[in-house]
């Protein structure tokens, strides 16, 4: 067991440290410069441009050869520190990546268990019931099929722009100022609930079709034919074919958990949602190269310690890993 | 098993949609007593905030919020674009009494908003900022500014070594006017911090103060102390303004149309068919009812790269002039609410300032026949050029799309291509481009600061300023432009035969061909509030626009202050 525990984190240290370079290497691929873009937008003077150009620079340590920038960077990431960022300038990369986190993981967490545990859920029913599988299975095929946007774009046109159901766009509303009240939980509610929506439809289509597939596979399987045969009852075939349809369905989560976070950069923006997908495309649009370097190194730690999860949750639910483990350790 | 996982989840989802509320609770809910904006007390306001408001420092150029220039710092003076007239503001007036030095008179009653007064001191102190400091915007006064006299407690005297007319009135009127900065605040900064410091308190003599910042979102709250109450009889009705940072243009155009923006400084496509008619129940309006439906903002130039064949060759750069229907653009591309641009290229505030004759003599219009002749005598021999509009510009893909089309139309072989902004930023200050739109032409008070950024000498590798992109290497117009400089400001008559030659010598040269003015977009909803600016004889015609340079140093602090609830 502690082996295999090793041997993990052994991985997940080296993809950590591959991704972390690979995430301060990119953004420095982009063509022009950052500071450069930023003047343009103002009509200065030539000797304040050089002034200003300069101590900005200086103030972004861009000036450095760029093995130094690479030392710099992780000697500042070991301390907690990921620079400033030039689109919340003066503000540090960390709060502002810490203002936008708690946007983003109330919608991702909530969105991808839910579509989860519901989509195995129907997909297993649905796999039992004829009238259920042919409007299910159809239902599913086209929502996992539907681009994040345009069933955000639908969905903010009918329910926000026609119906005034919900609100189109923002964290919470405009009109009030973030404080612990009810007022406010509600207004957070109710403009969290579109892109909830949104990311919950189009995980819960892949999970339902996976789990209908998969439980329909399990009860043709020998073992399933064999409980039949030796008179147990249905639903106890059942159970058993859940049981191991679920170990396939929980290795797509880990393999899905990048496509999420995609799935979230595009909804958060329909909906100019303030999390860190939104964040992704301002700091795109102002070549911020450190707060794009923090936000993808968030991402990365997330996606790592979310499939580190699953490693786990696998070892636990799977009693042939579980076994094979325990008689490795012997 | 099931219920525990049950149980988690509930756990998590809980945890998940509390968490917001804690996080940005905490941060936001610190010092004061506004919980929320009433609707009917506010005016909601954006199109100019791109990042989150967390700078309140008028010298950051380039990175302080909304308002901050307008709302909490002033200037000495406000210009009118649209009546070519300066506004006495914090100053009662102001003149040369010799070539060299400038009287400023000051109001005796304004206070900044921690009660101290405004005075000589801090004029004198925010002018003098311009020697001591390099990095401050207006540093290059420094070179031509001998000293700065106090004069009693509301007068001070600007005293120059050189004449620098145009640099000093670029100081005082239009969208690069100075605020005025509390010199009890300033001085105890450090020298590297005046022009970049967070500044999260802002004292300023302005009619709001700050209120609330988030990442959405820039308030404030109306002053009760504003000294031009007093003065000049100005209140705003509002009790807040919201400045909404932006967000993608659906969601924009969605807000303006439910009313939840009252006034929308966002380039909205498709805006004039909402305005009027039969949308008239969306209450939207824009400055003028009809095309162009806004006033103009700046001139969009077909920039091309002189140090480069053809581009050199001034008949080829003509054929470009006549080759390119930018009626075609207006009309087309932006629904006529921008309009194509003189010739001269001249803003229309600047018209008086525009010699008719050298126009009918030495102007261009479209003309494809005109363009072919001038293509072959140019000697042309059908190099492809290119086209630069940075990516995501998308009127100004449109429009480059189309002048691709005209330029084929009279064989010029070229292609449109989209860079990243930065990329496009950078190969027009290396100078590797072929042709770029390029609007850097912004308002000024006279035509001096168009020319100087078309003939600006000697050129540089990099031309990081965004003068003389182009790279047109002029140094008799150079030397007119400089002549500008060191005119009075009173002889009027040299001024204008220096204007005229400058225009003469553009038309004959083409160094850049203006092509169209883009738009102060503007549009405003009048459910809440109402007695917008507009063209109508009967309201006022103050600038709609709050991005910064216009708010606090051209006229929409008027507008804002004229603004009446509509129940």
């Amino acid at each position: 067991m502690r082996r295999y525990f090793a041997r993990k984190l052994l991985t997940y240290f080296l993809t950590f440290f591959v991704a972390v370079t690979l995430d301060w290497g990119i953004p420095r691929l982009m063509p022009g410069d950052p500071i450069a873009g930023l003047l343009s937008k103002f009509q200065l003077q030539p000797s304040s441009y050089a002034v200003l150009h300069s101590s900005y620079t200086r103030a972004f340590n861009l000036g450095e050869p760029l093995w130094r920038q690479y030392l710099d960077f992780w000697r500042a990431l070991l301390h907690g520190s990921l620079g400033t960022s030039i689109y919340a300038y003066p503000d540090p990369v960390t709060t502002v990546i810490r203002h936008a986190v708690v946007f983003t993981l109330a919608l991702l967490l909530p969105a991808t268990v839910l579509s989860y545990l519901a989509g195995n859920k129907v997909g297993a029913i649905a796999a039992r019931r004829k009238l259920l599988d042919d409007t299910v299975l159809p239902f599913s095929y086209v929502l996992t099929a539907t681009p994040y946007q345009w069933l955000a774009l639908l969905l903010a046109f009918v329910l926000a722009s026609v119906a005034h159901v919900f609100p189109i766009s923002g964290g919470f509303s405009y009109s009030l100022v973030p404080t612990l009240s009810w007022a406010f939980l509600w207004s957070l509610l109710t403009h969290w609930f579109l892109p909830f929506v949104t990311l919950f439809l189009v995980g819960f289509g892949g999970w339902a079709i996976g789990m209908r597939n998969l439980i329909i596979y399990e009860l043709d399987a020998d073992y399933a034919h064999f409980l039949e045969s030796l008179g147990a009852p249905r639903r106890l075939v059942r159970k058993y074919a859940y049981k191991n349809a679920r170990l396939p369905q929980l290795t797509g989560l880990a393999l899905s958990l990048g496509t999420i976070v995609g799935g979230a950069v595009v909804t958060e923006i329909v909906f100019n949602y303030p999390g860190i997908g939104w964040l992704v495309l301002q700091a795109i649009n102002s070549e911020d190269f450190f707060l794009l370097q923090g936000i993808f190194l968030f991402i990365i730690v997330g996606v790592l310690l979310a499939n580190f999860v699953v490693d786990v949750v696998y070892v636990l639910v799977d009693p042939r890993t579980r076994i094979g483990l325990q008689e490795g350790t012997r | 098993m099931h219920k525990h996982v049950k149980r988690m989840t509930a756990a998590v989802l809980a945890a998940s949609l509390a968490a917001p509320a804690l996080a940005i609770g905490g941060a936001g809910a610190s010092s004061h007593a506004t919980t929320s904006f009433p609707r009917s007390q506010t005016l909601y306001t954006s199109g100019t905030a791109y990042s989150p408001p967390t700078n309140w420092n008028p010298l950051s150029i380039g990175a302080y919020a909304t308002g901050t220039i307008g709302l909490l710092y002033e200037p000495l003076f406000l210009y009118d674009p649209t009546t070519n007239k300066t506004v006495p503001w914090l100053a009662t007036s102001g003149s040369w009494t010799s070539p060299t030095s400038f009287d400023i008179k000051l109001r005796s009653n304004v206070t900044w908003s921690d009660g101290r007064p405004f005075t000589a001191a801090d004029v004198a102190y925010t002018v003098g900022l311009a020697k001591s400091s390099p990095t401050v915007p207006y540093a290059n006064l420094g070179q031509y500014i001998a000293d700065v006299e106090q004069v009693g407690r509301y007068e001070v005297v600007v005293n120059f070594a050189k004449p620098a007319y145009t640099q000093w009135q670029n100081f005082l009127y239009g969208n690069n006017a100075t605020p005025m900065l509390p010199k009890h605040i300033w001085s105890k900064l450090p020298a590297s911090a005046v022009a970049t410091f967070a500044n999260p308190h802002p004292v300023g003599t302005g009619p709001m103060l700050l209120d609330e910042a988030n990442a959405q979102e820039v308030a404030y709250k109306t002053s009760t102390h504003w000294w031009a109450t007093k003065d000049l009889g100005l209140k705003l009705e509002f009790n807040y303004l919201v400045d909404i940072v932006n967000g993608s243009n659906n969601v924009e155009l969605g807000q303006v149309l439910q009313g939840n923006i009252d006034l929308s400084n966002n380039f909205l496509p498709g805006i004039s068919k909402l305005v009027g008619g039969i949308s008239s129940s969306y209450g939207l309006q824009t400055y003028y009812a009809k095309a162009p439906y806004m006033l103009s903002a700046n001139t969009v130039w077909l920039e091309p790269n002189i140090s480069k064949a053809p581009m050199n060759n001034v008949n080829f750069r003509k054929a470009l002039a006549y080759a390119v229907d930018s009626k075609q653009i207006a009309s087309v591309v932006y629904s006529n609410i921008v309009q194509p641009a003189n010739p001269t290229g001249l803003l229309p505030n600047l018209t008086s300032y525009i010699d008719r004759s050298v126009v009918a003599k030495s102007g261009y219009s479209y003309n494809t026949a005109k363009a072919k002749a001038l293509l072959k005598a140019s000697g042309y021999k059908g190099r492809t050029i290119t086209l630069e509009v940075p990516n995501g510009w998308t009127d100004w893909m449109a429009a480059a799309q189309v002048i691709v089309g005209d330029l084929k139309a009279v064989g010029i072989s070229a292609r449109a291509t989209f860079p990243v902004y930065n990329t496009r930023v950078a190969d027009l200050t290396n100078g590797t481009y072929d042709l770029a739109l390029d609007n850097n032409a912004g308002p000024s008070t006279t035509p001096w600061a168009y020319y100087d950024r078309v003939y600006q000498l000697p050129i540089q590798q990099k031309q990081t300023a965004q003068l003389n992109w182009e790279r047109v290497n002029d140094p008799a117009s150079w030397a007119l432009v400089q002549e500008l400089g060191t005119t009075p400001p009173t002889s009027t008559a040299t001024l204008q035969s220096v204007y005229s030659q400058l225009e003469r010598r553009t038309l004959q040269t083409m160094p850049v061909i203006p092509l169209w003015y883009n738009g102060a977009w503007a549009q405003y909803n009048t459910t809440y509030w109402t007695n917008w600016p507009s063209a109508a004889p009967t309201s006022n015609h103050y600038t709609p626009v709050m991005w910064a340079g216009w708010l606090g140093q051209d006229t929409t602090i008027l507008a804002l202050a004229a603004l009446k609830p509509a129940k």
